[in-house]
């Protein structure tokens, strides 16, 4: 029998239950010093002077480097796409251009007088026009560089068909937000660096990607790969935005070279607030047109994105906002253009979804417009539009090759589990009474792309005389529960017992090369690979024992019970996996096999998501009731974490539509800086989840599965935010912009029952 | 200045500054790195810990407070035969954590929640739980699994 497919609970937990996991900040490291950032309190200023005498005359303050002091180059271009002259430096070089860049790094003996410096540093700054909204960056009136005599980092300049509505009976337009949030893991960033006494640079890195943190760490030091040791202990969350390698980081690793002392440094969560990447921040004007019976023909995008102050990979997410561009939909004609441009506010960068959750909150959003406008339930448009499960492969009109899918059936079977018709007959019944607690019912069917980075994967599984088996990856868990997955992947292989396995991820000395753990791709080549180690070992026992049994060699059988081999139609003499593994040893060779798989290619996830809200009229306050999701990642290898990956994406999701968003000042100040201040949203206001799997493997990866990791946050948004939207729309109100706080509910609801016009919610 | 508390059954002396929270002092004094900080403004209840059975932020308490009093953290729960504590035991069959980082402060809190109300509703653990932030799991087997240990405890007793 099959452990696939079976709740097989995780290895990881026990440690985690009894003594805590070990985070960056938990490693001893004797003798260690304290970095602490001086961070920028202008949004936009030219720096006049940095003063640290009173800080350097502090007892116990060892140092206070600038960026001049460093010496390192800037950081590169994404890709070689964004504009050049947005890099960012390491520490801030002559401007500031948000609040939190980091402009000077002391170290101190302990991390209180570390703290207490930071107070003694005194800046001198100008001010500089500070342009903070991306509507009006995009005007280049006020230039964050002017040398670059732009404000647009990145553009992809596509269609612009003048034909494109030209046929359809009914078109309906829409300018929404997607707001910037942040990403919150709760272990904010921390690195710790000392040199080996052989000279090396020891690296402990709070990242989603410990290789990458490795190689930019040798570039930016000028040191070979192999003269960098990364290792990554338990990482507490990540969400996309500990993928990238961060000034900070790089200058510890300077700051530990330099001193000849271990370095560490732990963020506050206040400059976490600041210094993490955030999310989102998308302005989008959509544009849909069809026919008076339901057939959608014709569809547009534009996207604003908010790259903040530095080109960073923020500025390159439109890329998969176009690649998701019609969504679930076959939509004969579809265009997105975009524009990324900087702005005095944090950078943006990959959070949960990274790209398509903004391509499918306006689409979906938009679907509900026009089915509003020509009077059709939104459920029966999309399933009107949605491609057939017959049309796979199927390419769309910005040229994406959706995998294999049926959407239907995840639409109709969400439908079934919500009640979706009892629902509706509640709504009238609420409507017709008048009642003070409205209901809104919100769909969402999303498509969305998972490893879409071309990456490949390294997995190693070998077996050693002691029966245990030791499996190296690549890939970067944090929270993912790789150790349980790839266990369940390696027993099914071998027939071995998951006790017996150790999974190894992290240390970039024992695994030589890893691209990580980002955007949904770690079953599906990680994983992947690490299967078809498994399957190589299997073959090179077989090789074994066949000169054991002095057999044919395709007369081996591995029982996968017992996890013995013998030859076909003997069971009775037998040879273990440690028997073998000793023979290997004997022969001075090991039972050992590794893969570096190259990517099998993308594939694509589809669900659809229902969310059941009460909102109540009279204080605009919203209450989810219930959320419904039917998620098909192909097959499933373990439910429980598949559904704990749900899980964790639905309540991001749900936040962002009614809750969370990073606010700043004119004048660029950040409002929500502080967990106190930002909406970070908690058990209270959710319910429990009613989950459901669809099935349908993909044929592009041996596994035929799909990413998990991102699915739920893509799902849920829209379908939370068209039923706000839903619940109030029989009294007047067209839409309202994310997040769909009390006030602005409220201020929707008010500005339609008193006739001020259309309920503006944004813009 | 020194500061005596009884941490998980244990006799702890140590001399700290008078500015140290107990969450510094858990961790950097005696040693238990199982407690974890997650902010800086009493938000989020990743340093959850009990104090004398009740559960409180220990980021928000200077040791000195606590000074002769009895601290558990998540290195002290589990049952003395070694056996995890049901609350713990909840966790991991109900799939309640991913990361870990929240972990330790989402256990202490639920302990303290179901001495406090052995047989709570969801609601009930949902509000309860206001002050204990997660960014993994969406709370739902945290909840389940403050459920299933809530079931578990009344079994015991």
């Amino acid at each position: 029998m099959s452990i696939l497919g079976n709740r097989v609970l995780r290895r990881e937990d026990p440690k985690f239950l009894t003594v805590g996991g070990t985070y960056v900040a938990d490693l001893a490291l004797p003798g260690s010093v304290h970095v602490t950032f001086v961070r920028s309190s202008m949004a936009h200023a030219r720096i006049v002077s940095v003063d640290s005498t009173y800080a350097q005359a502090m007892p116990g303050v060892l140092a206070v480097y600038t960026n001049d002091d460093l010496g390192l180059p800037k950081f590169p271009t994404i890709m070689g796409m964004t504009n050049e002259a947005m890099t960012p430096p390491m520490l801030a070089s002559g401007t500031v251009r948000y609040v939190g860049e980091p402009i000077a790094a002391i170290v101190a003996e302990s991390r209180e007088i570390a703290e207490d410096a930071l107070e003694q540093v005194v800046v001198e700054y100008e001010p500089l026009k500070v342009v903070i909204d991306p509507v009006k960056a995009r005007t280049d009136e006020d230039l964050l560089f002017p040398d670059a005599g732009t404000n647009t980092s990145f553009s992809l300049d596509f269609g612009g068909d003048e034909t494109l509505f030209d046929d359809c009976e009914v078109v309906v337009e829409l300018t929404l937000a997607n707001q910037r949030v942040a990403p919150c893991p709760l272990e904010v960033r921390s690195a710790a660096a000392h040199m080996s006494e052989d000279g090396r640079l020891e690296f402990n890195s709070s990242t989603q990607a410990p290789h990458g943190v490795r190689d930019a760490l040798a570039t930016f030091l000028d040191l070979e790969p192999d003269q960098v040791h990364v290792v990554t202990p338990d990482v507490g969350g990540g969400f996309g935005a500990k993928g990238a390698v961060y000034p900070e980081d790089i200058v510890v690793g300077w700051c530990a070279q330099k001193l000849g002392r271990p370095v560490r440094w732990t963020e506050t969560r206040s400059e976490s607030m600041l210094g993490l990447g955030h999310g989102r921040a998308q302005v989008q004007h959509v544009r849909i047109g069809g026919t008076r019976e339901g057939a959608v023909l014709a569809y547009r995008i534009e996207v604003l994105q908010d790259t903040g102050a530095y080109a960073g990979f923020g500025a390159v997410l439109p890329f998969m906002t176009r690649m998701m561009t019609s969504g679930p939909y076959k939509i004969p004609r579809a265009e997105c253009a975009s524009y990324s441009v900087v702005t005095n506010s944090t950078p943006t960068t990959a959070y949960r979804g990274a790209g398509r959750p903004e391509a499918t909150a306006a689409i979906e959003r938009i679907m509900d417009l026009f089915a509003r406008e020509i009077d059709m339930d939104p459920a029966e448009l999309r399933r009107r539009n949605l491609i057939e499960k017959d049309d796979f492969p199927y390419t769309t009109p910005v040229d994406t090759v959706y995998d294999v899918g049926d959407y239907h059936r995840a639409l109709d079977l969400a439908l079934e589990v919500a009640g979706y018709d009892d629902l509706r007959a509640e709504q009238v019944r609420r409507r017709t009474a008048g009642d003070v607690r409205q209901l809104g019912i919100g769909l969402s069917c999303y498509v969305e792309i998972t490893n879409g980075l071309p990456d490949g994967e390294f997995g190693a599984v070998e077996v050693r005389p002691d029966g245990k088996v030791i499996v190296r990856t690549g890939t970067s868990p944090h929270g993912q529960g790789h150790v349980t997955a790839w266990s369940m992947l390696v027993a099914e292989q071998l027939g071995v017992a998951i006790e017996d396995i150790e999974v190894i991820h992290g240390d970039t000395d024992v695994v030589p090369r890893g691209a990580g753990t980002m955007g949904s791709r770690s079953l599906q080549v990680g994983g992947a690979a690490v299967n078809q180690a498994a399957v190589d070992v299997v073959e090179k026992a077989k090789d074994l024992a066949a000169d054991l049994f002095e057999a044919d060699r395709d007369d081996i059988v591995l029982d996968k019970a017992n996890g013995r081999f013998h030859v076909v139609g003997t069971p009775a003499l037998s040879r273990s996996w440690a028997e073998l593994a000793e023979a290997a040893a004997k022969d001075g060779t090991a039972l050992f096999a590794e893969v570096d798989l190259a990517s099998p290619g993308p594939t694509y996830p589809f669900g659809t998501h229902i969310s059941v809200v009460e909102v109540d009229t009279e204080t605009g306050k919203v209450n989810v009731l219930r959320h419904i999701a039917v998620d098909d990642a192909g097959r499933i290898i373990s439910p429980l974490l598949a559904e704990g990956q749900v899980h964790g994406g639905i309540a991001q999701g749900v936040a962002q539509a009614l809750l969370e968003e990073v606010v700043y000042d004119l004048d660029g100040n950040p409002l929500t800086s502080t967990l106190a201040d930002y909406s970070f949203i908690s058990a209270a206001e959710l319910p429990s989840y009613e989950t459901r799997f669809t099935e349908t493997p993909t044929p592009v990866n041996a596994l035929g599965a799909k990413g998990i990791g991102e699915s739920g946050t893509i799902g849920s948004t829209p379908a939370v935010h068209n039923a706000v939207c839903d619940a109030v729309a029989h009294l007047g109100v067209r839409h309202i912009d994310m997040p769909t706080t009390p006030v602005r509910v409220w201020s929707a609801i008010n500005d339609a029952v008193t006739g001020h016009g259309t309920a503006k919610g944004g813009r | 200045m020194q500061i005596d508390i009884t941490v998980n059954g244990t006799a702890e002396s140590h001399d700290v500054e008078a500015r140290t929270l107990l969450v510094y002092y858990l961790r950097d004094a005696v040693g238990l790195k199982g407690t974890n900080v997650g902010c800086d403004t009493t938000s989020c209840g990743a340093c959850t810990v009990l104090l004398n059975g009740e559960s409180v932020k220990s980021c928000t308490v200077l040791a000195a407070q606590v000074a002769g009093e009895e601290v558990t953290t998540i290195e002290g729960l589990a049952l003395e035969d070694g056996r995890m504590h049901p609350v713990q035991q909840a966790f991991q069959e109900c799939h309640g954590l991913q990361c870990g980082y929240c972990t330790p402060g989402m256990v202490m809190a639920i302990t303290s929640l179901l001495a406090e109300n052995p047989d709570p509703t969801e609601e009930y653990i949902r509000l309860g739980l206001e002050g204990n932030l997660c960014r993994c799991t969406g709370y739902h087997n945290i909840v389940a699994a403050a459920l299933a240990a809530s079931q578990a405890l009344e079994m015991r007793q």
